[in-house]
């Protein structure tokens, strides 16, 4: 269908959009990549009077590595989080979880921070948020003055499509710690056709000790409960040090997720899958963190691939909207 | 100079300029109009397809700034100022078929041809990046796109064809 009418608002900075939300209040929604957005206005299942386009306002489309985390503004595209120089050396994890979001097509206009904010539980980046304990930058126009704050993602998403975010703040920027040193990840999921949204999946991070045994674990789940949920598995990969394969990873995850049934999958079927895609991932994450290199910076020169890269960090390889 | 506030209405229209196919174009739109229906109504443009208007299908795929998207996830009123590459922008001057379309025909690539002008903008834009791409790399960008008809063999098919038609025709 066609989506319903709507006051265009096009803001040229931080304050101004910020006024119009406070002015506004729960008639506007944020338009940023609009890949979520407007679908759910052109089956009328959204009907917001005001959209305010954050696309005009200069400086949201930074991407830039800071104090052990990538930092990557409102505006930036998941399809420039694929092809940013450096940054699949900086942050490997981030960078293939964006890949299994959709379709191409889709991540040259999706953005990473409207992932975020639109917290669909079945969607990758509130669960690597919420797997590395990243955090989201929110705004509000409010007594005459901009105030800033940090949501932490485990404080961020409340339910499906729901978040704490206030209607008139806006996320300007998400960060995401990057990895320790020595430590492996993984990101699994299963969907029935390619690029759909997962029956079930997770992205995982692992630790070993000095004798490459596993010494710690978390996960992070989309597509089985309201919001992504973060189980720390490391007492099972201990019990099963020797084995990961054997049952305790599979008996934690089982144990610990509740999902629902609903028309693409029954509630067994997804805690199976869940269970399972964890085992794997469990195998890849060891195997990394045992070939041991560390993720290197974003503004490094190199990646450890040895493919040349051309740019450090900010300004290089993204289309700003005009 | 009036002073006088009207407030906003979502009925107001928006003047939105684009280049179509290298046709700098114009219209009066409301915000509420999909790029998909800014080209097909208002510009006239029929090439570019509808098929399911929730960025399912990918009929309506056109290229903005060069990168493919999806015309229908997309408002007119944002692309004001941008360059776009339809369907209709595929053939020459003359109505020549460019080579993506010959290979389609050639390799019997579409049926009905309702999804084509999608796919046709999907492989323009991946050959243009990658000028011999493998299958992987064909099903993955053309992985987001539904046909109905040709079961996607012959759409692989004619990509692949495309890479040897638009390599012969590149001036050496």
């Amino acid at each position: 269908m066609k989506p319903p009418p709507f006051v265009y608002h096009r803001p040229a900075s931080i304050e101004e959009a910020t006024r119009l939300l406070a002015e506004l209040g729960d008639e506007a929604k944020v338009l940023a990549g609009g890949q979520s957005l407007v679908p759910l206005l052109n089956f009328r299942l959204a009907a917001p009077a005001h959209l305010v386009d954050i696309n005009g306002i200069a400086g949201l489309d930074r991407l830039d590595g800071a104090d052990g985390a990538i930092e990557v503004g409102a505006t930036v595209r998941d399809a420039r989080l694929l092809r940013e120089p450096g940054l699949a050396a900086a942050h490997p994890l981030l960078v293939e979880a964006t890949g299994w979001i959709a379709h191409p097509v889709i991540r040259n206009r999706a953005t990473v921070c409207g992932s975020l904010a639109h917290a669909d539980p079945a969607a990758e980046l509130p669960a690597v948020l919420a797997l590395l304990a990243g955090d989201v930058e929110a705004v509000a126009w409010r007594h005459g003055a901009l105030s800033s704050r940090r949501v932490p993602a485990e404080a961020l998403f409340t339910g499906p499509l729901q978040t704490t975010l206030d209607p008139d703040e806006l996320v300007v920027a998400a960060s995401f710690p990057t990895l320790a040193p020595g430590t492996g990840w993984a990101v699994e999921e299963l969907a029935r056709r390619h690029g759909d949204y997962a029956l079930a999946g997770l992205v995982l991070t692992v630790t070993v000790d000095g004798d490459g045994q596993p010494a710690s674990g978390r996960a992070a789940y989309l597509s089985c409960a309201p919001t992504p949920v973060v189980l720390d598995i490391t007492p099972a990969l201990r019990r099963a040090r020797n084995d990961v394969r054997t049952a305790p990873v599979y008996d934690l995850v089982a144990s610990s997720l509740d999902p629902t049934d609903d028309i693409h999958a029954t509630a067994a079927y997804r805690k199976h899958l869940a269970a399972t895609l964890t085992v794997r991932a469990v195998d890849r994450a060891l195997e990394r963190a045992r070939a041991g290199a560390p993720p290197s910076e974003l503004a490094a020169v190199g990646d450890p691939m040895g493919a040349p890269s051309t740019a450090s960090s900010g300004s290089g390889g993204g289309r700003a909207e005009s | 100079m009036s002073e006088l506030v009207r407030a906003p209405s979502p009925h107001d229209l928006h003047e939105v300029v684009v280049t179509v196919n290298g046709v700098t174009r114009s219209a009066r739109v409301p915000a509420r109009r999909l790029l998909s229906d800014l080209l097909r109504h208002d510009l006239r443009l029929t090439g570019t397809h509808v098929g399911c208007e929730h960025g399912v299908c990918g009929a309506c795929t056109v290229l903005l700034e060069g990168e493919p998207v999806r015309s229908c996830l997309t408002f007119a009123v944002m692309v004001d100022g941008a360059r776009i590459t339809t369907v209709e922008g595929l053939a020459g001057p003359d109505g020549e078929l460019g080579p993506v379309q010959r290979a389609f025909r050639e390799c019997h690539g579409l049926q009905c041809g309702f999804c084509t002008p999608g796919f046709l903008l999907l492989a323009t834009e991946l050959l243009a990046h990658i000028p011999e791409p493998g299958d992987e790399e064909i099903a993955d960008a053309l992985g987001g796109n539904l046909c109905r008809c040709t079961g996607y063999v012959n759409i692989v098919r004619s990509v692949r064809r495309a890479a040897e038609l638009t390599r012969e025709q590149e001036p050496t």
